[in-house]
C-alpha cells in the first residue's frame, strides 16, 4: 500500500505551522500564544499535566473552537477559521480521547463512512442501486479492508464496532482517521487505558503508519514510554502556555518539564 | 382599554394554571429526565375526583380539593414505582412510550367510569366578582384565586426546595443522579417524593382549571397538558421560575390572540412563539445552556 | 462485503409485505375477509408506510419527531386538493391519483426541508416538543384555510367561504374545517402495498448506500462523523425530509380512501404522530420490518377486539406498558439473558448427555 498524496507545498515548508495561538473561554485564558512547526513525517508529541490545554490545542487545529487570535498554517495553506468538516478535507484527521466509534455500525462501516469524501456516488444513484453504487462500493470495501488489515482488524470487519475489545477500539479510530487521507494525523492519548504490552504494540503501529502512509502525527500522550520511545520532537504545555519545546531527550532533561509533573 | 386589561387579566390567571401544571413537567424533568406524558391526565383525574366528591357525594369544595390532592398524589406515586421506576436507566424513547401508554390508559379508565359525554364541572370557588372601575372591570373570582394560588405555590414550593433536607436532595439529584446516590441520597424516594408534588399540584390545576372552563371529560386534561409542558420547555425546562415564567407568556398570548386574531389560530400563534422562542434560546427562556465536550 | 446478508435480510422484508397480499387476495377470493378487515386494509398500509418513514428519523437518524403527522395532514390536503382541483381536465381518476401522490410527496418534503433547517439545530426532547408544534400548527393552519376557484383562478380566505369572494361560476374546494369533500375513493389495497414496497425500496437501499452511513455516523456520533468530513446538517436535512416526504405519500393515500377529508385532531394531530412512534419504538429503532409488524398488529388489534367494546382501548393501553417494559427494562433485560443462557447450558447438557 502507498500513499498516492500528491504534494502541494513546497519540500522545505513545514506539515503544521501553528502561530500565536490563543483562546479563551470565560475570561480564563485555555491556550495562550502556542506555537508550534511540526516538520513532514514527523512524528510529534504534545505532552503536558492534566488540564494543560492540550485537547483544547487539538480542538483549534481541527476547527472545533474558533482561535481569539493566531494562525493555522497547514503545509502552506492557512486554515485558520475553517469549519471541522473542511479542515478534514484540507488534510486533518484525528482521535479522540475518550473514543468515539460509530457503535452501532460494523468495523468495515466505522472505516467505509469515513472514505465518503473520496469514493462517491448520488444518494439516487444509491437509492436506485445503480451500476456506480456496485463499483464504487466495491472500491469502497477494499480500500476499508486494506486499512483494517494495517491494524489486524480484517478478520473482525463484521463486528459491532462497540463490541470491539477496548485496545482495538482505539486501533479502528486510527483506520478510520486514516481513510480520510490526511496529510497530518492527530492522536489524542492514543495509549490511555492500554496495558504494557498494549501500549508497546501501539507503538509499533504508529511508527508503522508514518513509514507506511509517509504521515506527519501530532500525538498527545501521558505515557512517557511511548512519549520518548516514538516521538522526534516535543512541545511542553502547561496551563495553555509553552513551556519549553525541542528534541525528546532534551525536553524530558529539562529541569522545568518535571515540575510541572511533579510540583516544587 | 378596559377589555384589553380584562383579557389580559384573564390571560395570566390562565396561564397561572398553565404554570402549576408547567412545575409538575419541570420538576419530574430536571429530576427523573423524563417527558411524563401521562400528567395532564391525572390532571383530568383530579379533575374528576373533585367532580365526585363535590357534585355527586355533596361534600365542601375545600373537602373535594383535598381528597383530589390524596387521590393524585398515590396516583402519580403509584405510576412512578410500577411504570417509570422499572425503566430507570432504560432509553428515554422506551420511558416516553411507556408514559404515552399510561395517559391512554388514565383517559381509558376515565371514559369506561365517566362515559365520553362532558360533565358540568361546579366552581370550587364561591366568592364574589371583583368589579373594578365602576362596573367596567368584572374580575371573576376563579380568575383572582388562580393567580393567588400559583403565587402561594411558587412561594412555597421555592421555600422547601432551598430550605428542606428533602429539598436539597431534589436538587442534588437533578445535578447528578450518580454524584447523588454516592452521597447517600435515597434517588428512588426522591424522584418518588418529585411525582408525588407534582401530582399535587396537578389535583389544584384540576381544580382550577375546571372551574374557569367547566366541561370535563376524559380528554380535559390532554391539551392543557401539552401546553403547560410547551410553557415548561419556553421557561427553559427544569427550571421552576421558568415554568412560572413560560406558564404567563403563553396564558397570556393565548387569551390575547383568541381576543384579537382568531379563537381557532390561538394554539397555532402559541406554538409558533414557542418554535420562534427556541430558535433563539435553544434551552428556552431561563434553561441553562450545555455544551458538549469534545 | 455485508451486501449479501442485507440481500437476504431486505428479500424477507419485501417477502413479508408480498405474502401478506397473497394472504389477502385468496381470502378476498374465497370470501373470507370481513368487511371489517377490508375497511382496514388501506390504512394498514398507511400505517406501515408511516411507520417506516418516521423511523428514518428516529431510528436511522436517531432525532425524535413527534410532527408526522403534520406531514402526512400537507400530503394528504395537497393531494386531494390536486384531485379535486384535476376532475376537469384530467377525467382518469387513476392518472390524477398517480399525480397526486408524487405532489403530495413533494410538497410535504419541501416543508420537511423548510422546517428542518431552522429545528434540526435542536436537540432530543427540545426537538420532539419543536416538531409537535410544528405538526399542531400545520393542522391548525388548514383547519381555517378556504379555497375556491372561479373563472377568474383561485381564491383565498382564512375566514369563511364568503369572504372568497367568487363569482357565480366559483367552487369553494378547501372548506376550512369542513374540509375537502368528493375525493374519489381511488385508493386500494393493491396500491397501498405498492407504495409500501417503494416506501421500503427507498427507506432500505437509502440506509445501505453511503448516504445512509453518513445519516448513522451522526446519530451514532455527531462530533466524529464531523472529524471524518460528514455534512452533518446535509444529511439530517435530507434523512428528515425524505420522511416527511413518505409520509405525504401516505397522507396522499389516505386522503383517497375517503369522502370526507378534515383536519380534526383525530387524524391529524399530535396523538397520530404519537401512535406512530409507538408503532416504530415497539417494532425497533431502525428495523423497518419491526415497524410493519408493529404498524399492522397495533392497528389491527384494537379492531379485532371491538367484540370489547369499551376495554379495547384499555387493554391496548395496558399491553403497550407490559410490552414496553418487558422490552427495555434493564432488569427485564437482564433476566432475559439469564434465562436464555440457562435454556442454552441446559440444550449443551442434554446433547452432552446423548
Amino acid at each position: 500500500m502507498t500513499a498516492n498524496k500528491t504534494v502541494s507545498g513546497a519540500k522545505g515548508v513545514p506539515m503544521l505551522e501553528v502561530k500565536n495561538l490563543s483562546i479563551s473561554f470565560g475570561g480564563l485564558k485555555a491556550v495562550d500564544s502556542f506555537n508550534v512547526t511540526v516538520d513532514k513525517g514527523q512524528l510529534y508529541g504534545l505532552i503536558g499535566p492534566n488540564g494543560a490545554g492540550k485537547t483544547t490545542v487539538f480542538n483549534l487545529l481541527t476547527g472545533v473552537y474558533k482561535p481569539n487570535t493566531g494562525t493555522i498554517l497547514l503545509d502552506g495553506e492557512n486554515i485558520t477559521g475553517r469549519k471541522t468538516i473542511e479542515i478534514n478535507q484540507d488534510g486533518i484527521a484525528r482521535t479522540f480521547q475518550n473514543i468515539r466509534l460509530f457503535k452501532e455500525l460494523s468495523v468495515l462501516d466505522n472505516v467505509k463512512t469515513a472514505l465518503h469524501n473520496h469514493h462517491r456516488y448520488s444518494t439516487l444513484e444509491g437509492i436506485l442501486r445503480l451500476p456506480k453504487f456496485y463499483k464504487v462500493e466495491k472500491e469502497m470495501d477494499a480500500r476499508a479492508l486494506e486499512l483494517l488489515k494495517v491494524f489486524d482488524l480484517d478478520q473482525q470487519w463484521n463486528y459491532k464496532a462497540s463490541n470491539l475489545p477496548y485496545g482495538k477500539q482505539r486501533k479502528l479510530e486510527i483506520a478510520r482517521a486514516l481513510a480520510t487521507d490526511p496529510k497530518l494525523l492527530l492522536l489524542d492519548e492514543p495509549a490511555a487505558g492500554m496495558n504494557p504490552n498494549e501500549t508497546a504494540e501501539l507503538m509499533e503501529t504508529i511508527r508503522f503508519v508514518r513509514d507506511q502512509f509517509d504521515m506527519t502525527i501530532l500525538l498527545i500522550e501521558h505515557d512517557m514510554k511511548l512519549v520518548s520511545g516514538i516521538c522526534e520532537k516535543l512541545t511542553v504545555l502547561n496551563f495553555g502556555q509553552v513551556l519549553t519545546q525541542g528534541d525528546t531527550s532534551e525536553v524530558l532533561n529539562d529541569k522545568r518539564v518535571i515540575t510541572a509533573y511533579l510540583g516544587e | 382599554m378596559m377589555s384589553f386589561l380584562s383579557y389580559f387579566i384573564s390571560g395570566v390567571s390562565l396561564g397561572s394554571i398553565y404554570a402549576i401544571i408547567a412545575l409538575g413537567y419541570t420538576m419530574v424533568y430536571g429530576i427523573a429526565r423524563m417527558l411524563n406524558f401521562a400528567h395532564g391526565d391525572v390532571i383530568m383525574i383530579g379533575g374528576f375526583a373533585i367532580f365526585t366528591a363535590v357534585t355527586t357525594m355533596g361534600l365542601p369544595p375545600m373537602a373535594g380539593i383535598l381528597i383530589g390532592v390524596v387521590v393524585c398524589t398515590v396516583l402519580g406515586v403509584t405510576i412512578e414505582r410500577v411504570a417509570y421506576r422499572p425503566l430507570r436507566g432504560a432509553s428515554s424513547l422506551a420511558v416516553l412510550i411507556t408514559a404515552i401508554g399510561i395517559s391512554y390508559l388514565l383517559q381509558n379508565v376515565a371514559l369506561l367510569i365517566f362515559g365520553s359525554n362532558s360533565h358540568q364541572f361546579t366552581s370550587v370557588v364561591n366568592l364574589p366578582n371583583l368589579v373594578l372601575a365602576d362596573g367596567k372591570l368584572n374580575i371573576s373570582s376563579t380568575t383572582i384565586v388562580a393567580i393567588a394560588a400559583c403565587i402561594v405555590i411558587m412561594i412555597a414550593l421555592t421555600t422547601f426546595i432551598n430550605k428542606t433536607r428533602t429539598g436539597q436532595a431534589m436538587l442534588a439529584v437533578s445535578e447528578d443522579r450518580g454524584a447523588a446516590s454516592l452521597m447517600g441520597i435515597d434517588v428512588n424516594k426522591t424522584i418518588a417524593v418529585t411525582f408525588a408534588i407534582g401530582s399535587a399540584l396537578a389535583a389544584i390545576a384540576g381544580a382550577l382549571l375546571c372551574s374557569a372552563y367547566p366541561s370535563l371529560t376524559p380528554y380535559t386534561g390532554s391539551m392543557p397538558g401539552i401546553k403547560a409542558f410547551t410553557a415548561a420547555v419556553f421557561g427553559g425546562i427544569g427550571s421552576i421560575p421558568g415554568a412560572l415564567l413560560g406558564g404567563i407568556i403563553l396564558g397570556v398570548i393565548e387569551n390575547l390572540s383568541k381576543a384579537y386574531i382568531s379563537s381557532q389560530l390561538s394554539d397555532a400563534i402559541v406554538f409558533a412563539v414557542l418554535i420562534i422562542v427556541l430558535l433563539v434560546r435553544p434551552t428556552g427562556i431561563l434553561g441553562r445552556q450545555i455544551n458538549e465536550k469534545v | 462485503m455485508d451486501a449479501k446478508r442485507i440481500r437476504i435480510q431486505n428479500g424477507i422484508t419485501y417477502g413479508m409485505v408480498i405474502a401478506f397480499w397473497v394472504v389477502i387476495q385468496i381470502m378476498d377470493k374465497t370470501g373470507n375477509l370481513s368487511s371489517l378487515l377490508k375497511g382496514l386494509l388501506v390504512p394498514l398500509c398507511m400505517y406501515a408506510i408511516l411507520a417506516v418513514s418516521l423511523n428514518l428519523t428516529v431510528g436511522i437518524l436517531g432525532e425524535l419527531s413527534l410532527g408526522h403527522a403534520g406531514f402526512m395532514c400537507l400530503g394528504a390536503f395537497s393531494g386531494a386538493f390536486f384531485t379535486n382541483c384535476m376532475e376537469a381536465a384530467m377525467p382518469s381518476a387513476g392518472l390524477r391519483f398517480f399525480l397526486a401522490l408524487i405532489l403530495g410527496a413533494v410538497v410535504a418534503g419541501i416543508f420537511g426541508l423548510l422546517i428542518g433547517i431552522p429545528v434540526l439545530r435542536l436537540k432530543g426532547d427540545y426537538l420532539a416538543i419543536v416538531t409537535l408544534a410544528f405538526g399542531e400548527i400545520i393542522k391548525n393552519l388548514i383547519n381555517v384555510m378556504y379555497v375556491g376557484r372561479d373563472a377568474a383562478g383561485f381564491h383565498f380566505s382564512n375566514k369563511d367561504a364568503m369572504s372568497l369572494g367568487m363569482d357565480d361560476t366559483g367552487v369553494v374546494i378547501v372548506k376550512g374545517a369542513q374540509g375537502i369533500t368528493g375525493t374519489p375513493r381511488a385508493a386500494t389495497f393493491t396500491i397501498g402495498i405498492l407504495l409500501l414496497l417503494l416506501t421500503l425500496f427507498i427507506v432500505l437501499n437509502l440506509i445501505n448506500s453511503r448516504t445512509g452511513r453518513a445519516i448513522m455516523s451522526i446519530r451514532d456520533n455527531r462530533i466524529a462523523a464531523e472529524s471524518i468530513g460528514i455534512n452533518i446538517t446535509k444529511y439530517k436535512l435530507m434523512a428528515f425530509s425524505i420522511s416527511a416526504a413518505l409520509a405525504g405519500m401516505a397522507g396522499v393515500l389516505y386522503a383517497h380512501s375517503l369522502s370526507t377529508l378534515q383536519a380534526t385532531s383525530n387524524n391529524f394531530g399530535y396523538n397520530k404522530s404519537i401512535l406512530i412512534l409507538v408503532f416504530v419504538v415497539l417494532g425497533g429503532l431502525g428495523n423497518m420490518r419491526g415497524s410493519i409488524i408493529a404498524a399492522v398488529v397495533l392497528t389491527a388489534l384494537p379492531e379485532m377486539l371491538r367484540g370489547l367494546n369499551d376495554y379495547r382501548m384499555l387493554i391496548y393501553a395496558i399491553v403497550l406498558i407490559i410490552m414496553t417494559i418487558f422490552n427495555s427494562s434493564p432488569k427485564a433485560i437482564e433476566m432475559r439473558s439469564v434465562l436464555m443462557d440457562k435454556l442454552r447450558h441446559k440444550k449443551a447438557a442434554g446433547k452432552e448427555a446423548a
